[in-house]
Protein backbone atom coordinates (compact mmCIF):
# COMPACT_ATOMS: atom_id res chain seq x y z
CA UNK A 1 0.00 0.00 0.00
CA UNK A 2 1.74 3.46 -1.09
CA UNK A 3 0.68 6.20 1.30
CA UNK A 4 -0.28 9.72 0.58
CA UNK A 5 1.25 13.03 2.00
CA UNK A 6 -2.11 13.39 4.26
CA UNK A 7 -1.46 9.85 5.14
CA UNK A 8 1.91 10.04 6.53
CA UNK A 9 1.50 13.16 7.87
CA UNK A 10 -1.55 11.54 9.96
CA UNK A 11 1.10 8.70 10.98
CA UNK A 12 4.36 11.01 11.54
CA UNK A 13 3.21 13.60 13.30
CA UNK A 14 2.20 12.33 16.65
CA UNK A 15 5.89 10.90 16.58
CA UNK A 16 7.70 13.88 17.45
CA UNK A 17 6.55 17.37 17.00
CA UNK A 18 2.59 16.46 18.09
CA UNK A 19 3.68 13.95 21.01
CA UNK A 20 0.40 13.08 22.52
CA UNK A 21 2.06 13.01 25.83
CA UNK A 22 4.69 16.11 26.23
CA UNK A 23 3.06 18.39 23.43
CA UNK A 24 -0.43 17.35 23.59
CA UNK A 25 -0.51 16.35 27.43
CA UNK A 26 -2.56 13.45 27.27
CA UNK A 27 -2.40 9.86 28.78
CA UNK A 28 -0.17 10.97 31.57
CA UNK A 29 -1.11 9.33 34.22
CA UNK A 30 -0.19 5.62 32.88
CA UNK A 31 2.82 7.11 31.27
CA UNK A 32 4.41 7.71 34.98
CA UNK A 33 2.56 4.56 36.48
CA UNK A 34 4.09 1.67 34.66
CA UNK A 35 7.49 2.35 33.86
CA UNK A 36 9.34 0.55 36.36
CA UNK A 37 10.45 -1.84 33.97
CA UNK A 38 10.43 -2.10 30.53
CA UNK A 39 8.74 -4.84 30.34
CA UNK A 40 5.34 -3.68 31.46
CA UNK A 41 6.40 -0.36 29.52
CA UNK A 42 6.24 -2.08 26.38
CA UNK A 43 2.80 -4.40 26.89
CA UNK A 44 1.14 -0.98 28.36
CA UNK A 45 2.69 0.60 24.48
CA UNK A 46 1.53 -2.41 22.58
CA UNK A 47 -1.82 -2.16 24.19
CA UNK A 48 -2.74 1.75 24.04
CA UNK A 49 -1.28 1.65 20.26
CA UNK A 50 -4.07 -1.57 19.54
CA UNK A 51 -6.71 0.40 21.13
CA UNK A 52 -6.08 3.60 20.08
CA UNK A 53 -5.82 2.53 16.40
CA UNK A 54 -9.00 0.49 16.32
CA UNK A 55 -11.00 2.92 18.25
CA UNK A 56 -10.20 5.55 15.87
CA UNK A 57 -10.97 2.62 13.10
CA UNK A 58 -14.54 1.96 15.07
CA UNK A 59 -15.49 5.97 15.62
CA UNK A 60 -14.76 6.82 12.32
CA UNK A 61 -16.47 3.89 10.47
CA UNK A 62 -19.43 4.97 12.03
CA UNK A 63 -18.78 8.38 11.91
CA UNK A 64 -21.51 9.70 10.07
CA UNK A 65 -24.51 7.85 11.85
CA UNK A 66 -23.63 8.77 15.54
CA UNK A 67 -26.29 11.83 16.65
CA UNK A 68 -23.60 14.35 17.88
CA UNK A 69 -25.25 14.32 21.75
CA UNK A 70 -24.86 10.56 22.63
CA UNK A 71 -21.29 9.87 20.50
CA UNK A 72 -19.28 10.51 23.78
CA UNK A 73 -20.53 6.95 25.26
CA UNK A 74 -20.69 5.47 21.50
CA UNK A 75 -17.08 6.46 21.47
CA UNK A 76 -16.63 4.76 25.09
CA UNK A 77 -18.43 1.62 24.69
CA UNK A 78 -16.49 0.90 21.48
CA UNK A 79 -13.20 1.77 23.50
CA UNK A 80 -14.29 -0.01 26.84
CA UNK A 81 -14.88 -3.14 24.43
CA UNK A 82 -11.12 -3.21 23.23
CA UNK A 83 -9.77 -2.23 26.78
CA UNK A 84 -11.79 -5.66 27.99
CA UNK A 85 -10.39 -7.58 25.16
CA UNK A 86 -6.59 -6.61 25.44
CA UNK A 87 -7.06 -6.76 29.35
CA UNK A 88 -8.59 -10.80 28.56
CA UNK A 89 -5.29 -11.56 25.98
CA UNK A 90 -3.13 -10.16 28.70
CA UNK A 91 -4.55 -12.24 31.68
CA UNK A 92 -4.56 -15.37 29.39
CA UNK A 93 -1.21 -15.06 28.20
CA UNK A 94 0.87 -13.39 31.03
CA UNK A 95 -0.54 -13.66 34.10
CA UNK A 96 1.94 -12.24 36.04
CA UNK A 97 2.37 -9.29 33.84
CA UNK A 98 -1.33 -8.63 34.45
CA UNK A 99 -0.66 -8.43 37.79
CA UNK A 100 2.19 -6.12 37.25
CA UNK A 101 0.27 -3.76 35.40
CA UNK A 102 -3.02 -3.70 38.11
CA UNK A 103 -5.43 -1.80 37.11
CA UNK A 104 -3.43 0.30 34.61
CA UNK A 105 -4.67 -2.17 31.90
CA UNK A 106 -8.66 -1.08 33.00
CA UNK A 107 -7.26 2.91 32.68
CA UNK A 108 -6.61 2.53 28.86
CA UNK A 109 -10.43 2.98 28.84
CA UNK A 110 -10.11 6.63 30.84
CA UNK A 111 -6.62 7.50 29.52
CA UNK A 112 -7.30 10.66 27.69
CA UNK A 113 -5.06 9.94 24.29
CA UNK A 114 -7.87 6.97 22.95
CA UNK A 115 -11.02 9.14 23.75
CA UNK A 116 -8.93 12.52 22.85
CA UNK A 117 -8.13 10.88 19.47
CA UNK A 118 -11.53 10.34 18.79
CA UNK A 119 -12.44 13.25 19.27
CA UNK A 120 -10.20 15.08 17.69
CA UNK A 121 -9.78 12.98 14.98
CA UNK A 122 -11.65 9.91 14.07
CA UNK A 123 -15.05 11.53 14.38
CA UNK A 124 -13.44 14.02 11.02
CA UNK A 125 -11.58 11.89 9.03
CA UNK A 126 -11.76 8.45 6.77
CA UNK A 127 -10.85 4.98 8.76
CA UNK A 128 -7.35 4.57 6.89
CA UNK A 129 -6.20 7.99 7.76
CA UNK A 130 -7.71 7.05 11.50
CA UNK A 131 -6.06 4.00 11.48
CA UNK A 132 -2.60 5.60 11.25
CA UNK A 133 -3.27 8.78 13.04
CA UNK A 134 -4.13 5.63 16.08
CA UNK A 135 -0.87 3.95 15.36
CA UNK A 136 1.12 7.37 15.40
CA UNK A 137 -0.43 8.21 18.33
CA UNK A 138 0.17 4.83 20.22
CA UNK A 139 3.75 4.58 19.11
CA UNK A 140 4.70 8.33 19.98
CA UNK A 141 3.14 7.52 23.60
CA UNK A 142 4.93 4.13 23.85
CA UNK A 143 7.93 6.02 22.45
CA UNK A 144 7.94 7.90 25.84
CA UNK A 145 7.08 4.91 27.88
CA UNK A 146 10.47 3.11 26.79
CA UNK A 147 12.60 5.65 27.23
CA UNK A 148 11.45 6.64 30.52
CA UNK A 149 11.22 3.28 31.91
CA UNK A 150 14.60 2.43 30.21
CA UNK A 151 16.06 4.96 32.52
CA UNK A 152 14.07 3.68 35.85
CA UNK A 153 14.94 0.34 34.97
CA UNK A 154 18.59 0.51 34.40
CA UNK A 155 19.51 3.00 37.26
CA UNK A 156 16.61 1.61 39.90
CA UNK A 157 17.73 -2.28 39.33
CA UNK A 158 20.67 -2.26 37.12
CA UNK A 159 19.26 -4.51 34.38
CA UNK A 160 17.73 -3.82 31.02
CA UNK A 161 14.43 -6.06 29.92
CA UNK A 162 15.45 -7.82 33.32
CA UNK A 163 18.73 -8.98 32.21
CA UNK A 164 21.42 -7.94 34.48
CA UNK A 165 23.51 -5.32 32.73
CA UNK A 166 25.18 -3.30 35.72
CA UNK A 167 25.59 -5.91 38.84
CA UNK A 168 24.13 -4.54 41.88
CA UNK A 169 26.25 -4.98 45.80
CA UNK A 170 23.68 -7.34 46.65
CA UNK A 171 25.00 -9.74 44.10
CA UNK A 172 28.52 -9.19 44.96
CA UNK A 173 28.82 -6.51 42.11
CA UNK A 174 29.96 -2.92 42.69
CA UNK A 175 26.45 -0.96 41.60
CA UNK A 176 24.60 0.72 44.11
CA UNK A 177 20.93 0.59 43.03
CA UNK A 178 19.46 4.15 43.15
CA UNK A 179 16.19 3.35 45.16
CA UNK A 180 14.58 6.62 44.10
CA UNK A 181 14.08 5.73 40.95
CA UNK A 182 11.56 3.10 41.48
CA UNK A 183 9.61 5.01 43.29
CA UNK A 184 7.25 7.57 42.25
CA UNK A 185 9.05 11.19 42.26
CA UNK A 186 11.79 9.79 39.78
CA UNK A 187 8.95 9.49 37.34
CA UNK A 188 7.91 13.19 37.65
CA UNK A 189 11.84 14.47 37.68
CA UNK A 190 12.66 11.93 34.58
CA UNK A 191 9.23 13.98 32.37
CA UNK A 192 9.77 16.86 33.67
CA UNK A 193 13.67 16.67 32.69
CA UNK A 194 12.86 15.26 28.96
CA UNK A 195 9.82 18.17 28.39
CA UNK A 196 12.72 20.65 29.48
CA UNK A 197 15.46 19.50 26.53
CA UNK A 198 12.44 18.98 24.13
CA UNK A 199 11.81 22.79 24.92
CA UNK A 200 14.94 24.03 24.59
CA UNK A 201 15.96 22.29 21.22
CA UNK A 202 12.39 22.96 19.85
CA UNK A 203 12.11 26.54 20.24
CA UNK A 204 8.30 26.25 18.31
CA UNK A 205 7.28 24.39 21.35
CA UNK A 206 8.57 26.82 23.62
CA UNK A 207 6.48 29.98 22.40
CA UNK A 208 3.28 28.32 22.43
CA UNK A 209 3.74 28.55 26.35
CA UNK B 1 -11.14 3.87 65.12
CA UNK B 2 -7.78 2.61 64.56
CA UNK B 3 -8.95 0.89 61.15
CA UNK B 4 -10.75 4.65 60.08
CA UNK B 5 -7.31 6.29 60.46
CA UNK B 6 -5.32 3.80 58.83
CA UNK B 7 -7.88 4.06 55.76
CA UNK B 8 -7.48 7.75 56.08
CA UNK B 9 -3.55 8.26 56.61
CA UNK B 10 -3.34 5.52 53.49
CA UNK B 11 -6.17 7.11 51.20
CA UNK B 12 -4.96 10.77 51.73
CA UNK B 13 -1.06 10.37 51.90
CA UNK B 14 0.77 7.43 51.33
CA UNK B 15 -1.50 5.82 48.79
CA UNK B 16 -2.48 9.27 47.01
CA UNK B 17 -3.95 9.44 43.77
CA UNK B 18 -2.54 12.08 41.87
CA UNK B 19 0.81 11.72 43.96
CA UNK B 20 1.98 8.07 44.42
CA UNK B 21 -0.39 6.24 41.93
CA UNK B 22 -0.54 8.90 39.42
CA UNK B 23 -4.17 9.06 38.60
CA UNK B 24 -5.93 11.85 37.62
CA UNK B 25 -2.87 13.29 35.98
CA UNK B 26 -3.78 15.17 32.99
CA UNK B 27 -6.45 17.49 34.75
CA UNK B 28 -4.19 17.45 37.33
CA UNK B 29 -1.69 19.42 35.76
CA UNK B 30 -4.35 21.47 33.24
CA UNK B 31 -6.42 22.83 36.35
CA UNK B 32 -3.30 23.58 38.38
CA UNK B 33 -2.67 26.97 37.47
CA UNK B 34 -4.96 28.42 39.62
CA UNK B 35 -5.84 27.76 43.22
CA UNK B 36 -9.51 28.73 42.73
CA UNK B 37 -10.03 26.43 39.87
CA UNK B 38 -7.25 24.19 41.67
CA UNK B 39 -10.21 24.13 44.99
CA UNK B 40 -13.47 23.63 42.69
CA UNK B 41 -11.99 20.27 40.82
CA UNK B 42 -11.12 19.19 44.36
CA UNK B 43 -14.52 19.33 45.49
CA UNK B 44 -16.21 18.05 42.65
CA UNK B 45 -13.45 14.84 42.62
CA UNK B 46 -14.58 14.21 46.55
CA UNK B 47 -18.21 14.38 45.73
CA UNK B 48 -17.87 11.94 42.83
CA UNK B 49 -15.47 9.48 44.45
CA UNK B 50 -17.76 9.17 47.85
CA UNK B 51 -20.92 8.51 45.23
CA UNK B 52 -19.35 6.17 42.89
CA UNK B 53 -16.81 3.63 44.83
CA UNK B 54 -19.88 2.42 47.14
CA UNK B 55 -22.20 2.19 44.46
CA UNK B 56 -19.75 0.34 42.67
CA UNK B 57 -18.17 -1.99 45.20
CA UNK B 58 -22.58 -2.45 45.55
CA UNK B 59 -22.80 -3.47 41.96
CA UNK B 60 -19.70 -5.53 42.12
CA UNK B 61 -20.40 -7.50 44.97
CA UNK B 62 -24.10 -8.36 43.98
CA UNK B 63 -24.28 -8.72 40.55
CA UNK B 64 -20.58 -8.98 38.96
CA UNK B 65 -18.34 -10.86 40.50
CA UNK B 66 -18.16 -14.32 40.51
CA UNK B 67 -21.34 -16.41 42.55
CA UNK B 68 -22.73 -12.74 43.29
CA UNK B 69 -26.01 -13.53 41.62
CA UNK B 70 -26.76 -16.11 44.17
CA UNK B 71 -29.00 -14.18 45.72
CA UNK B 72 -31.44 -14.22 43.10
CA UNK B 73 -32.11 -18.41 43.62
CA UNK B 74 -31.96 -19.07 40.23
CA UNK B 75 -29.27 -21.69 40.02
CA UNK B 76 -28.16 -21.13 36.52
CA UNK B 77 -27.28 -17.34 37.84
CA UNK B 78 -25.39 -18.24 41.26
CA UNK B 79 -22.43 -19.64 38.83
CA UNK B 80 -22.13 -16.55 36.71
CA UNK B 81 -18.93 -14.79 36.83
CA UNK B 82 -19.48 -11.11 35.38
CA UNK B 83 -16.46 -9.66 36.16
CA UNK B 84 -14.86 -9.22 32.83
CA UNK B 85 -17.65 -6.88 32.80
CA UNK B 86 -16.45 -4.47 35.64
CA UNK B 87 -14.72 -1.91 33.03
CA UNK B 88 -17.75 -1.34 31.27
CA UNK B 89 -20.17 -1.14 33.76
CA UNK B 90 -18.02 1.19 36.45
CA UNK B 91 -17.44 3.33 33.23
CA UNK B 92 -21.10 3.15 32.74
CA UNK B 93 -21.83 4.21 36.19
CA UNK B 94 -19.53 6.83 36.61
CA UNK B 95 -20.72 8.93 33.19
CA UNK B 96 -24.55 8.49 34.43
CA UNK B 97 -23.82 9.55 37.81
CA UNK B 98 -21.68 12.70 37.15
CA UNK B 99 -24.64 12.93 34.39
CA UNK B 100 -27.49 12.60 37.16
CA UNK B 101 -25.43 15.00 40.02
CA UNK B 102 -24.87 17.56 37.30
CA UNK B 103 -29.09 18.13 36.89
CA UNK B 104 -29.25 17.67 40.65
CA UNK B 105 -27.19 20.71 41.00
CA UNK B 106 -28.40 22.30 38.41
CA UNK B 107 -32.19 22.45 39.67
CA UNK B 108 -31.60 22.13 43.73
CA UNK B 109 -28.52 24.36 44.53
CA UNK B 110 -27.43 26.50 41.28
CA UNK B 111 -25.05 28.68 42.95
CA UNK B 112 -22.42 25.41 43.55
CA UNK B 113 -23.74 24.30 39.89
CA UNK B 114 -22.23 27.58 38.63
CA UNK B 115 -19.18 27.02 40.79
CA UNK B 116 -18.44 22.79 39.66
CA UNK B 117 -20.39 22.73 36.57
CA UNK B 118 -17.88 23.17 34.05
CA UNK B 119 -15.97 20.68 36.05
CA UNK B 120 -17.99 18.06 36.15
CA UNK B 121 -17.56 16.76 32.31
CA UNK B 122 -14.06 16.36 33.24
CA UNK B 123 -14.55 13.94 35.34
CA UNK B 124 -16.48 11.78 34.07
CA UNK B 125 -12.87 10.61 32.02
CA UNK B 126 -10.88 11.66 34.81
CA UNK B 127 -9.02 8.32 35.54
CA UNK B 128 -8.83 9.01 39.40
CA UNK B 129 -12.25 8.01 39.62
CA UNK B 130 -12.07 5.28 37.52
CA UNK B 131 -9.24 4.30 38.97
CA UNK B 132 -10.53 4.51 43.09
CA UNK B 133 -13.35 1.87 41.49
CA UNK B 134 -10.31 -0.79 40.20
CA UNK B 135 -8.43 -0.43 43.46
CA UNK B 136 -11.55 -0.94 45.16
CA UNK B 137 -12.49 -4.02 43.21
CA UNK B 138 -8.71 -4.89 43.42
CA UNK B 139 -8.16 -4.54 46.96
CA UNK B 140 -11.59 -6.51 47.64
CA UNK B 141 -13.28 -3.87 50.06
CA UNK B 142 -16.71 -4.19 51.36
CA UNK B 143 -19.15 -2.35 51.26
CA UNK B 144 -18.13 0.12 54.50
CA UNK B 145 -14.91 0.19 53.61
CA UNK B 146 -15.31 1.12 50.18
CA UNK B 147 -17.26 4.76 51.36
CA UNK B 148 -13.97 5.73 53.46
CA UNK B 149 -11.96 4.84 50.54
CA UNK B 150 -13.88 6.46 48.24
CA UNK B 151 -14.66 9.91 50.65
CA UNK B 152 -10.74 9.75 51.93
CA UNK B 153 -9.03 9.13 48.20
CA UNK B 154 -11.05 11.99 47.09
CA UNK B 155 -9.55 14.09 49.93
CA UNK B 156 -6.57 13.11 48.93
CA UNK B 157 -6.63 14.21 45.41
CA UNK B 158 -7.91 17.21 46.25
CA UNK B 159 -5.65 18.32 48.67
CA UNK B 160 -2.73 17.77 45.97
CA UNK B 161 -4.07 19.29 43.36
CA UNK B 162 -4.69 22.59 45.95
CA UNK B 163 -0.98 22.23 47.10
CA UNK B 164 0.28 22.02 43.66
CA UNK B 165 -1.76 25.13 42.49
CA UNK B 166 -1.17 27.50 45.64
CA UNK B 167 2.74 26.51 44.49
CA UNK B 168 2.63 27.16 40.72
CA UNK B 169 0.74 30.68 41.39
CA UNK B 170 3.61 31.49 43.27
CA UNK B 171 6.37 30.17 40.30
CA UNK B 172 4.48 32.71 38.26
CA UNK B 173 6.87 35.19 39.65
CA UNK B 174 9.78 33.85 39.67
CA UNK B 175 12.54 32.86 37.23
CA UNK B 176 12.48 29.52 35.73
CA UNK B 177 14.41 28.47 32.83
CA UNK B 178 12.72 29.11 29.52
CA UNK B 179 12.54 25.17 28.22
CA UNK B 180 11.50 24.54 31.65
CA UNK B 181 8.40 27.12 31.95
CA UNK B 182 4.45 25.88 32.20
CA UNK B 183 4.72 22.30 31.78
CA UNK B 184 8.55 21.31 32.68
CA UNK B 185 8.63 22.77 36.56
CA UNK B 186 4.85 21.86 37.35
CA UNK B 187 6.27 18.22 36.80
CA UNK B 188 9.45 18.72 38.96
CA UNK B 189 7.19 20.77 41.97
CA UNK B 190 5.06 17.72 41.33
CA UNK B 191 8.11 14.89 42.23
CA UNK B 192 9.28 16.81 44.98
CA UNK B 193 5.54 16.79 46.28
CA UNK B 194 5.43 13.43 45.85
CA UNK B 195 8.58 13.25 47.82
CA UNK B 196 6.91 14.95 50.47
CA UNK B 197 3.97 12.90 50.63
CA UNK B 198 6.49 9.40 50.61
CA UNK B 199 7.63 10.43 53.79
CA UNK B 200 4.18 9.72 55.37
CA UNK B 201 5.04 6.18 54.69
CA UNK B 202 6.49 4.87 57.69
CA UNK B 203 3.77 5.87 59.40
Amino acid sequence: MKLNDAQKKSFLEPLFNNNPVFVQILGICSALAVTTSLRSAVTMALAVTFVTAFSNVGVSLIRKWIPGSIRMIVEMVIIATLVILVDQLIKAFSYDLSKQLSVYVGLIITNCIVMGRAEAFAIKNAPCESFLDGIGNGMGYGLVLIVVAFFRELFGFGKIFGIVVFKTVQNDGWYVPNGLMVTAPAAFFLIGGIIWLLKTYNKKLQDAE
Amino acid sequence: MEHVLTMFIQGVFTQNLALSLFLGMCTFLAVSKKVNAAIGLGIAVIVVQAITIPVNNLLYNYVLREGALSWTGVDALSKLDLSFLSFITFIGVIAALVQILEMTLDRFFPPLYNALGVFLPLITVNCAIMGGSLFMQQRDYNFGDSCLYGLFSGIGWAFAITILAGIREKLEYSHVPKGLRGLGIAFMTAGLLAMAFMTFSGM
